[in-house]
């Protein structure tokens, strides 16, 4: 479980993040949902140490990691897994070598052999395992995003984040890449933690949901919740979306569609 | 000024703080030094061979004295090479080549977030990506450096006999005339310094890169032009502090 507690953070003045207080539940894939703009992004740099909060803490299963000292930031870092945006993999190394590098650097005492059956087991378990020799710039954007993921499972990570994880995917990639995240979290029992502005993913993962606004924590429930709230920044937000609005006036000609929909994600095939 | 001066210091504290396993660090250092030096020979061996040839035409061109002797112009090829040309000739190539790859690499890695990828998995991004290619510059600059003066003295040899300006006796003779070793050793420590200033600058500017590709370009310039300029003032300085 991850707490982040009254965290604040500025820009040349500006504030970016006000006040952010939640709880990221373990075993649940929690949504820090919001536009662009908000500070979802900033939020999670702050969680996983690329960015320092002005003011706050965050705390990782009990452990204060904001402002600790360098081996207990260390020791918290290395249980972390990460997908970012463009999936951040190493240009210069191969699929199966991408992986293997946590592994190398972090894990010095497994053996040569350890590490291959590690990296075959997490190639496999995205769905890559004939990948392996391929080059980066050989492969498609959600080959990629599944590289990435199975990087950050690979060193056993008890957290794992993701920063707009389908993003520049179609919608069949993006609900591949939500599924292996909802899988794997189950599977692991990890806590993970994806930044978000697709409602896709609300709907089709979105186990516990905070919604950010200009900088501010306005709302957290489930994705059943999510659809009935009445914090009118998040009735635009949700509604913004054609998908939704399309399921909404269903919903109204044929009193169920919402229903459908919510089910419909709920059970893992998308929408 | 000063606060890039302040954060180009920090910037080498990070790097020193906190180093990764020796293994890690040592492969990493091959593979810079391959980059680094190996990939550089044949540019540094052509600029060095036809530096050393002009020199040679050129100080024969305005001797024209008789009563000095043709072995002088051996004697000048040998002196401006070690002391000024294959040092500081060797590594303004260096910082053009090694120097632009240096930033872009770390410049591109930075906007495509894989030096953030290496922060949240606990390494230390610097330890990883710069200290290898400043301890690989380090050793690879005074090797080319090196390689350099024999191939400039050789330059002046082949187009000294080969143009008819002086015999290979004069141009040997010369070049035996009066050696002091240590100027060798004077131009390995600027060849050290250069090594530091060129890979130290060009890392900072590329690690430090925010934006895009343009601020990947701008870093690369940025990097090979402050270098060349801290090379020029370390030259003088160092000639002012060891002469």
């Amino acid at each position: 479980m991850i707490e982040v507690s009254n965290i604040e953070k500025s820009f040349d003045g500006t504030p970016v993040l006000k006040g952010i207080s939640c709880v990221f539940e373990t075993g649940k894939c929690n949504l820090l949902l919001g536009g662009s703009g908000t500070g979802k992004s900033v939020l999670l740099q702050c969680i996983v140490g690329l960015m320092k909060p002005d003011i706050g803490s965050i705390t990782f299963d009990g452990t204060v990691y904001t402002n600790s000292k360098i081996d207990i930031r260390q020791e918290i870092r290395r249980k972390i897994g990460m997908l970012f945006q463009g999936a951040a993999l190493f240009d210069s190394m191969t699929v199966a070598q991408n992986v293997e590098f946590p592994l190398q650097m972090l894990t010095p005492e497994m053996s040569p052999e350890e590490r291959r059956d590690r990296v075959e087991f997490c190639l496999k378990r995205v769905g890559l395992e004939n990948a392996g020799n391929k080059m980066p710039a050989e492969i498609s954007g959600g080959m990629r995003k599944r590289v990435g993921i199975a990087r950050a499972i690979a060193p056993h990570c008890t957290y794992l984040f993701a920063d707009e994880p389908n993003s520049g995917l179609d919608p069949a990639t993006s609900i591949k890449i939500d599924n292996l995240i909802h899988e794997i979290t189950h599977e692991y029992n990890i806590t993970t933690v994806v930044v978000t502005h697709d409602m896709n993913s609300v709907i089709n993962i979105g186990e516990h949901i905070i919604f950010l606004h200009q900088g501010r924590k306005l709302w957290d429930g489930t994705k059943e919740e999510i659809l009935n709230a009445t914090v009118p920044e998040l009735r635009d937000f949700i509604f913004s979306s054609s998908l939704v609005r399309a399921a909404k006036r269903i919903d109204e000609e044929t009193e169920g569609g919402m229903a459908a929909f919510a089910e419909e994600g709920e059970s893992g095939a998308g929408i | 000024m000063l606060k890039t001066f302040g954060s180009f210091v920090l910037f080498l504290r990070g790097m020193v703080s906190r180093t990764e396993r020796f293994s890690v660090l040592w492969n990493r250092t091959i593979d810079e030094a391959i980059l680094i030096g190996v990939d550089s020979i044949v540019i540094v061996s052509i600029v060095s061979a036809f530096i050393g040839a002009v020199t040679c035409v050129q100080i024969a061109y305005n001797l024209t004295n008789p009563l000095i002797p043709q072995s002088t112009i051996g004697y000048m090829v040998r002196e401006m090479t070690i002391l000024e040309l294959a040092p500081t000739i060797t590594s303004i190539v260096l910082a053009g080549k090694v120097g632009s790859s240096i930033a872009g690499g770390l410049g591109t890695m930075r906007i495509t977030e894989q030096i953030s990828a290496l922060e949240v998995m606990g390494i230390n991004s610097t330890s990883y990506l710069v200290l290898p290619r400043i301890l690989a510059a380090l050793l690879m600059f005074p090797l080319l450096v090196i390689l350099a003066m024999l191939l400039s003295i050789l330059g002046g040899y082949l187009a000294g006999t080969l143009t008819g300006v002086m015999t290979a006796q004069d141009y040997i003779e010369g070049i035996r005339t009066d050696f002091v070793p240590y100027n060798i050793v004077f131009a390995l420590i600027k060849a050290v310094v250069f090594a530091f200033l060129v890979s130290g600058i060009s890392a900072f500017k590329g690690y430090y890169t925010t934006g895009g590709a343009l601020e990947v370009g701008a870093a690369s310039t940025g990097a090979v032009t402050n270098s060349i300029i801290a090379i020029l003032i370390a030259d003088f300085a160092l000639a002012a502090l060891l002469l």
